[in-house]
């Protein structure tokens, strides 16, 4: 068996740049849901957040 | 699924060369985009805003935004696996051909990972921002959509769209649940409105496309039962349409702009529908059933338009004390 057969053909210069924007766009997405989830719970605790005992 | 391949892991046999494992490289964002069906998620957040309108119930605005974004998204993600099942039906008709997948800009399995991964998270946000209810709905939608609808009912049935209406009647049923935990009168109606306008709309639609639908070999209503047929149930839907679209004004939650804009848009199209009836060869049949398609999105539009504004703009004035 060739070690041709295992490795990837590299990527062209067009593959590579589509393959970063989908990483780019993937992380976008995991930012805005860490944002969704922040700001969800702010909205949810509202302001009874402050009214506790110190 | 007969679909083209763009990348496939080359095949090993005795006597060929070695070659180098090509690899997934998979499509730009905008075709992920694509898969979602953009254009059905506006029309989706649009209704399901208006459910939450009609509904007068104060909402906290970050969490009716989140619910509407996630609603969006769980119907996009059964647009996405409706568009994996339908790949091989989709590249037969001119309409569809240039999706992401017939056309070969995305893997089948990429795509179905993709909508799965949706409508899961869809849901789950839901749940956690609003309630399990609203979150149960759109995960009923998503399952009738992508499952009852694409995989069964499309291709066995010409009351195909007829039943699989319900999944996009059902957002302004999310909406309502998502602002008020429960599921009342307001929205089941909003629910009967869109049920009983689909048929129309995609019937007007479908005679003119009856020839791409039969290469397809989906047995829609004009490749079944015959174009004339079809005309006469579009007219039978329209009549049925007709009270129910003015049903909000006697139910006390649609006001005179309301009443007035279902009126004229009801009997408008009543009067597409006799157009249609009408007017059954050449170019007259396609520009009658056109001008059906086009009016009954207008319809649609401007009723819900009339909700919201009479609702969120103060415009209501109560027609029937």
């Amino acid at each position: 068996m060739s070690g041709l057969q295992n490795q990837p053909r590299p990527l062209t210069p067009e593959e590579a740049q589509r393959r970063r924007k989908r990483s780019l766009a993937i992380a976008a997405v995991l930012f805005t849901l860490v944002a969704i989830f922040y700001v969800l719970t702010i909205a949810k605790l509202g302001p009874q957040v402050l009214n506790r005992a110190l | 699924m007969q679909v083209p391949m763009t990348s496939l892991s080359n095949s090993l046999s005795a006597d060929a060369e070695p070659q180098p494992v090509i690899m997934a490289v998979g499509g730009e964002v905008s075709d992920f985009f694509a898969l979602l069906k953009p254009r059905v998620m506006v029309l989706v957040i649009f209704t399901a805003l208006v459910g939450m309108a009609v509904s007068n119930v104060h909402i906290q605005p970050v969490v009716g935004t989140i619910s509407l974004l996630m609603i969006a998204v769980g119907a996009g993600a059964s647009g996405c696996l409706n568009m994996w099942w339908d790949a091989d039906i989709d590249a037969v008709m001119t309409r569809t051909a240039k999706r992401p997948i017939p056309d070969g800009r995305i893997q089948p399995n990429e795509a179905l990972a993709f909508g799965i991964v949706l409508s899961v998270g869809s849901v789950l946000v839901l749940g956690l921002a609003s309630n399990w209810l609203a979150a149960g709905l759109l995960a009923f939608t998503i399952v009738f959509y992508a499952v009852f609808y694409s995989m069964w009912l499309k291709r066995a049935t010409p009351q195909n769209i007829v039943i699989g209406g319900a999944a996009g009647a059902l957002p302004p049923v999310i909406g309502q649940a998502v602002v008020t935990g429960s599921v009342g009168i307001e929205s089941i109606v909003l629910f009967l409105i869109i049920f009983i306008w689909t048929p129309p709309h995609f019937w007007a639609l479908a005679l003119i496309k009856s020839g791409e639908y039969a290469k397809a070999g989906i047995p829609m209503m004009p490749n079944v039962a015959g174009p004339q047929s079809t005309r006469r149930q579009i007219i039978y839907y329209s009549l049925v349409l007709f009270p129910i679209g003015l049903a909000p004004v006697f139910l006390g939650f649609g006001g005179l702009l309301y009443g007035v804009t279902a009126l004229l848009g009801g009997l408008g199209m009543l009067a597409f529908s006799v157009h249609v009836f009408r007017n059954r060869e050449g170019e007259a049949e396609r520009k009658a059933a056109l001008g059906m398609f086009g009016f009954s999105i207008l319809y649609l539009f401007l009723l819900f338009s009339a909700l919201l504004a009479e609702h969120s703009l103060g415009l209501f004035r109560t027609v029937i004390a």
